[in-house]
C-alpha cells in the first residue's frame, strides 16, 4: 500500500485498510509527537500551510507535527497581505506554491476547494478543512482517539449537538460505518442528522437511532461525540438562538454512564459540556486534541513517501 | 400515431430527431444540447404532441448528427427520450438515450458556496446516479452536494 503523492481530500477516498494503515503509522509516530523520540523524517522538506481562514487548532497541530519531524514551513502570512488580495485565483496560487513546497496543507472557506486544488497541484494536497463539507484530518484524529481510548470495531457511539451543520460528524459517520459501529444521533429536531446520511447508513445495514435526550443513550454507549452548535453555520440567527443551549452535558447526566465511556469533542467548546465533566475519567477531548499531532504526522509522512 | 402525424415529426432530410421527450422539456433539451438562438441550422420542435403514452415533445435538429455524449446528457431531464439519426429521409439509427455516469459543464451546483460557482478556472462536474425510485441524482464532485429534483432548473 503506497500513499506517496496521494492527496487527502475526503474520507470517502479511503478504504478501511487504508484508514487502518494511517492509524497504525500514527501510533508508531506517537513517541515523536510527545517529544520522547527525535525524528528527522521530514528533514529538507518544505510544507506550505495555506490557511485562507483562521483555524488556530488545526494550524498549530500541523506546525507541531512538521517541526517534530524536522520539516520546514512556509505560509501565506495574512491573507490580506497575500496575492489573493490582488485578485489571484486559488488555482494559480496552488500552481505557484506547488513549485516551492513538497506538500500543501490547505484550509479554505469554499466547499470543494481542496478537491479543486488537487487538480492544479503538482504536489500532494492535504485538506485542512474546506467550507462546511470536509475536514478529513479531523476525522482521522477522531478515529485514532477512539481506537486508542476505546475500540473501533462494532463501537456503540452517540453523536450529539449540531448534527445538521457539523462536518466532523458527517465524515465520522461514514468512516465508522466501515467498522460496523452502532450510532445514535442526539439533537434537537432542528439540528438532526441530514436524512441522506441516515439513509446511506441504513443502506449499509448500520444500526442507527435518533433521539433528543442524553438520558436515552448515556447508559448504553462507549463513546459520546459532542459537537458545538456553530453560530457561523446558521443562515438564520433566530434559529441559532432557539437551539444554542438545548443540549448541555453535565456531571449529573453522567451518573448513569457506563464506566468506560469516553467523551470526545473536536473543540472549541462553548457551553455544551459543563466544566465539571473535565475532571471525570470520561473526558477525553484534550487528549483527543493531542492525537491530532501523530495523526497529522502520519498523513504528512505517508503523502510525501518518507514512510511507506 | 397516424402516418400523417409521424410525417410531421420525422420528415427531415438529414439530422437528428429526438422523440419521446417528456412534455414541456423540449426547450430544456435544446439548452442541454447547447443549441441557442444563434444556431445557424434549422431546429424545430413539437410540444405536447399526442403519443402512445400520453403527451410528449419532439425536437428536430437538421443537418447535424449529434454524438453519443451530447445525446446521453438529455437523459438527465428526459430519461425516456429516443434518438433517430436521419440520412436521406431514412432512419439510419434509432436508440434510447443512456444515463451517463458523469457530466461536466451541464448543470450548475446548487450550493452557493461551492468552488465550482466561483470565478476559478473550472467547470462544474457531477457524478450521475440512478435513484432507488428510478429518478436521477447528481452529486457535485467538488462539494458533494446532491441535486435530486428539478434538474432542468439548474442547467448551465
Amino acid at each position: 500500500m503506497s500513499f506517496k503523492n496521494r492527496h487527502v481530500i475526503s474520507m470517502k477516498d479511503f478504504s478501511r485498510e487504508e484508514i487502518d494503515h494511517v492509524l497504525d503509522t500514527a501510533e508508531k509516530l506517537e513517541p515523536v509527537a510527545r517529544g520522547m523520540e527525535k525524528s528527522r523524517l521530514l528533514d529538507g522538506k518544505i510544507i506550505a500551510l495555506l490557511f485562507f481562514e483562521p483555524s488556530t487548532r488545526t494550524r498549530l497541530s500541523f506546525e507541531t507535527a512538521i517541526q517534530r519531524l524536522g520539516g520546514q514551513i512556509i505560509n501565506l502570512g495574512s491573507v490580506e497581505a497575500s496575492s489573493v488580495m490582488k485578485g489571484e485565483n486559488l488555482a494559480d496560487t496552488i500552481r505557484v506554491i506547488s513549485k516551492y513546497a513538497d506538500l500543501i496543507v490547505l484550509r479554505h472557506p469554499q466547499d470543494g476547494s481542496a478537491r479543486m486544488a488537487s487538480e492544479f497541484a503538482s504536489v500532494p494536497i492535504i485538506n485542512g478543512g474546506d467550507g462546511s463539507i470536509h475536514h478529513p484530518t479531523q476525522t482521522f484524529l477522531d478515529l485514532y482517539t477512539i481506537r486508542r481510548e476505546s475500540h473501533l470495531e462494532g463501537l456503540k457511539i452517540a453523536m450529539a449537538g449540531d448534527l445538521k451543520y457539523g462536518r466532523t460528524v458527517h465524515s465520522l459517520c461514514h468512516a465508522l460505518s466501515l467498522y460496523g459501529a452502532e450510532m445514535t444521533f442526539v439533537s434537537p429536531p432542528e439540528l438532526r442528522m441530514p436524512a441522506e446520511i441516515v439513509r446511506d447508513l441504513k443502506r449499509q445495514n448500520i444500526k442507527v437511532g435518533e433521539t433528543d435526550s442524553f438520558e436515552d443513550v448515556i447508559g448504553d454507549i462507549e463513546v459520546l461525540y459532542m459537537t458545538r452548535v456553530q453560530q457561523e453555520r446558521f443562515p438564520d440567527p433566530e434559529e441559532y438562538e432557539k437551539v444554542k443551549n438545548r443540549l448541555k452535558l453535565t456531571g449529573e447526566l453522567l451518573e448513569n454512564a457506563a464506566p468506560d465511556l469516553k467523551i470526545l469533542h473536536p473543540l472549541p467548546r462553548v457551553n455544551e459540556i459543563s466544566p465539571e465533566v473535565d475532571e471525570t475519567p470520561y473526558a477525553c477531548y484534550f487528549q483527543q486534541a493531542f492525537y491530532g499531532v501523530p495523526t497529522r504526522m502520519a498523513l504528512l509522512t505517508l503523502a510525501m513517501g518518507v514512510i511507506e | 400515431m397516424t402516418d400523417k402525424e409521424n410525417l410531421k415529426i420525422q420528415a427531415i432530410e438529414n439530422g437528428t430527431v429526438i422523440d419521446h421527450i417528456k412534455a414541456g422539456q423540449a426547450l430544456n433539451v435544446l439548452r442541454i444540447l447547447g443549441i441557442a438562438a444563434d444556431c445557424r441550422g434549422t431546429v424545430s420542435f413539437v410540444m405536447n404532441a399526442p403519443g402512445a403514452k400520453g403527451r410528449k415533445d419532439v425536437v428536430k435538429v437538421e443537418g447535424r448528427e449529434l454524438n453519443v455524449e451530447e445525446l446521453n446528457r438529455i437523459s438527465l431531464i428526459a430519461p425516456n427520450a429516443t434518438v433517430n439519426i436521419i440520412r436521406d429521409f431514412v432512419v439510419l439509427q434509432k436508440k434510447k438515450v443512456v444515463l451517463p455516469t458523469y457530466v461536466e459543464d451541464v448543470v450548475r451546483c446548487i450550493n452557493p458556496n461551492c468552488i465550482s460557482n466561483s470565478t476559478e478556472p473550472i467547470k462544474s462536474r457531477f457524478s450521475v446516479i440512478r435513484s432507488e425510485k428510478g429518478g436521477v441524482v447528481l452529486r457535485c464532485l467538488y462539494c458533494e452536494h446532491v441535486i435530486s429534483e428539478n434538474i432542468a432548473e439548474h442547467l448551465v
